[in-house]
């Protein structure tokens, strides 16, 4: 977890977006990694990561004062549901979900997977937030032993007048977009993807997206267009 | 003051700051970062005469100090680049240089005539590191005759400054830039991307789809540095450098290998604002230094 305050007067976020965070002044790492903001309250704004790889050890090594250099708040938001509705996380994926959940508090059913307990952070605090978890971990080492989709699956079969919002492995937002499609649900994807700039001036981090015109899709960007789509548009191929 | 202001092939700069193409978008991107009018130039994503759609993804991967791409050109083509984005770059007082390529030489003069003569579009800056269609998908830029063959055409239609930006994956870069100024380019813009790969040893995949990308970033700044030199030794027109600028001090280096005016790349996606910081700390260096004129610098080299 890490919670940045801002030394210039900052944007405020809304659910869904995202910021791009670099940790020290080195030129490797050298580019920014895109990180789901959390939380944003009394002028700071809280991360949860996963340490992955050079970028974000260097984040795991700053230390209480030390600044670090970032752009945001960046990309679209979540469209907030205005009543009840469902949230699918895969791990670490909870972050971005998680400002939902203070945005609509109480009013979401959260299918929740990761493939151990230590995958699962803050789950009390997310508990609180929503209407009912249910967690499911390949190993069983929490909630119950399958992968989320399957009681995501059985609950959408008799709710699928709700909206999903999902976040998490591109498999697994893969397999709710088609059983929410299967199902008619509407669902809303937050995807991730590599990024050098965050602005849609790269084009690194594309995604093929179908629109009225065009049925095989065309690139957009995930970082300016996105990074929620409506999942019925995106062409999941070659991902 | 001291005037930092450059000719860059009878254009007047303000100043030698320019963003690299295919970094910066249309401009529009990072003007809610910067102030556009604090730029010697907008150099905008390279153009091509239809939309194209570029290579699938992964399309960027991350190395030492550096970042391979393989974007393949992505673009919305001179129509919709002239209806769509030219209106918001015309309300600004910087110079707007137009990147542009084609996979055959037709389309290179087509694209460069409708540009050349679109209000508010400055200077032509052609990529010669794309496949040449009717040769075998031979580099415009590595084959000297092919290149005079493309840049001759392209000169004759060009009613404006014409920047020729060359590769580096050529054994000697001087030579072709030479042949672009004996072609009747105006100046040339250097370096291009290295051509490099990186692979996932586990999958022992290559981690781009396009398999090979382009090498950016400050990795390459040693050898672009040179190359810059080579070229300064060897050509009278003004030139361009680039490859790797995160800083003034980076581009004081290519000012004084022989460049005229610098773009920065890569360090526009690590930090938004590079360009008007380095443009703010040219002018200190020059202060400090008493520099009157940036144009002292150009070439300054001792040996």
């Amino acid at each position: 977890m890490l919670t940045v305050q801002p030394l210039q007067p900052a944007t405020f976020p809304v659910p869904g977006q995202f910021y791009m965070l670099q940790a020290g002044a080195s030129y490797d790492p050298l580019l920014k990694r895109p990180f789901s903001y959390l939380s944003a309250e009394n002028g700071s704004i809280t991360f949860l990561y996963r340490i992955r790889g050079k970028g974000t050890r260097a984040i795991a090594a700053l230390r209480e004062k030390e600044t670090i250099s970032l752009i945001g708040p960046l990309g679209n938001a979540y469209p907030v549901p205005s009543g009840e509705f469902i949230a699918v996380a895969g791990g670490i994926g909870i972050a971005s979900l998680f400002s939902l959940f203070g945005a609509a508090t109480g009013r979401a059913t959260l299918f929740w997977g990761g493939r151990t307990a230590g995958e699962l952070l803050m789950t009390e605090t997310v508990r609180g937030l929503v209407r009912t978890a249910v967690i499911t971990t390949d190993d069983g080492s929490a909630g119950r032993k399958s992968l989320v989709t399957e009681p995501f699956r059985e609950y959408l079969a008799v709710n699928a007048h709700l909206p999903v919002y999902v976040c998490g492995s591109t498999p697994m937002m893969k397999a709710v977009a088609a059983l929410c499609s299967d199902a008619g649900a509407r669902c809303f994807v937050s995807l991730e993807a590599y990024m050098a700039c965050g602005v849609g001036a790269c084009l690194g981090c594309v995604v093929k997206i179908r629109d009225s015109e065009n049925h095989e899709g065309r690139f957009r960007s995930v970082c300016k267009d996105g990074p929620v789509f409506d999942a019925s548009t995106v062409v999941w191929e070659g991902q | 003051m001291p005037s930092l202001s450059v000719n860059i092939g009878g254009m007047i700069l303000k100043n030698p700051v320019m963003t690299a193409s295919g970094t910066f978008g249309y401009g529009e991107e990072y003007a809610e970062f910067i102030d556009l009018n604090r730029l010697g130039a907008v150099v905008v994503k390279g153009l091509s005469l239809k939309p194209k759609e570029g290579n699938p993804v992964p399309r960027i991967v991350e190395t030492a100090s550096g970042m391979l791409n393989a974007i393949g050109l992505q673009n919305i083509g001179v129509d919709r680049f002239i209806l769509e984005k030219m209106p918001f770059l015309r309300r600004f007082d910087t110079k707007v240089i137009c990147n542009f390529f084609g996979d055959s030489v037709d389309e290179y003069v087509h694209a460069a005539d409708v540009l050349s003569r679109t209000d508010g579009v400055h200077a032509l800056e052609m990529n010669v590191s794309c496949p040449n269609k009717q040769a075998g998908w031979c580099v415009f830029g590595t084959d000297p005759a092919v290149l005079h063959n493309v840049v001759t055409a392209v000169r004759k239609v060009c009613r404006i400054p014409l920047i020729v930006k060359l590769s580096p994956n050529v054994t000697s870069i001087a030579h072709m830039a030479k042949v672009a100024e004996g072609s009747g380019a105006d100046a040339v813009s250097l370096i291009n991307t290295i051509t490099g790969m990186a692979i996932d040893i586990r999958s022992r995949r290559p981690l781009l789809a396009n398999k090979i990308g382009g090498l950016s970033g400050p990795a390459i700044k040693p050898v672009a540095v040179r190359m810059v030199w080579e070229v300064f030794n060897a050509v009278k027109i003004p030139i361009v450098g680039m490859g790797g600028i995160m800083t003034a001090a980076d581009a004081l280096e290519f000012l004084i290998a022989g460049a005229r005016g610098i773009a920065v790349g890569t360090a526009n996606f690590v930090n938004p604002a590079a360009t008007v910081e380095i443009v703010e700390a040219l002018e200190q260096f020059l202060v400090d230094e008493q520099v009157n004129d940036v144009n002292e610098l150009v070439g300054s080299l001792r040996l």
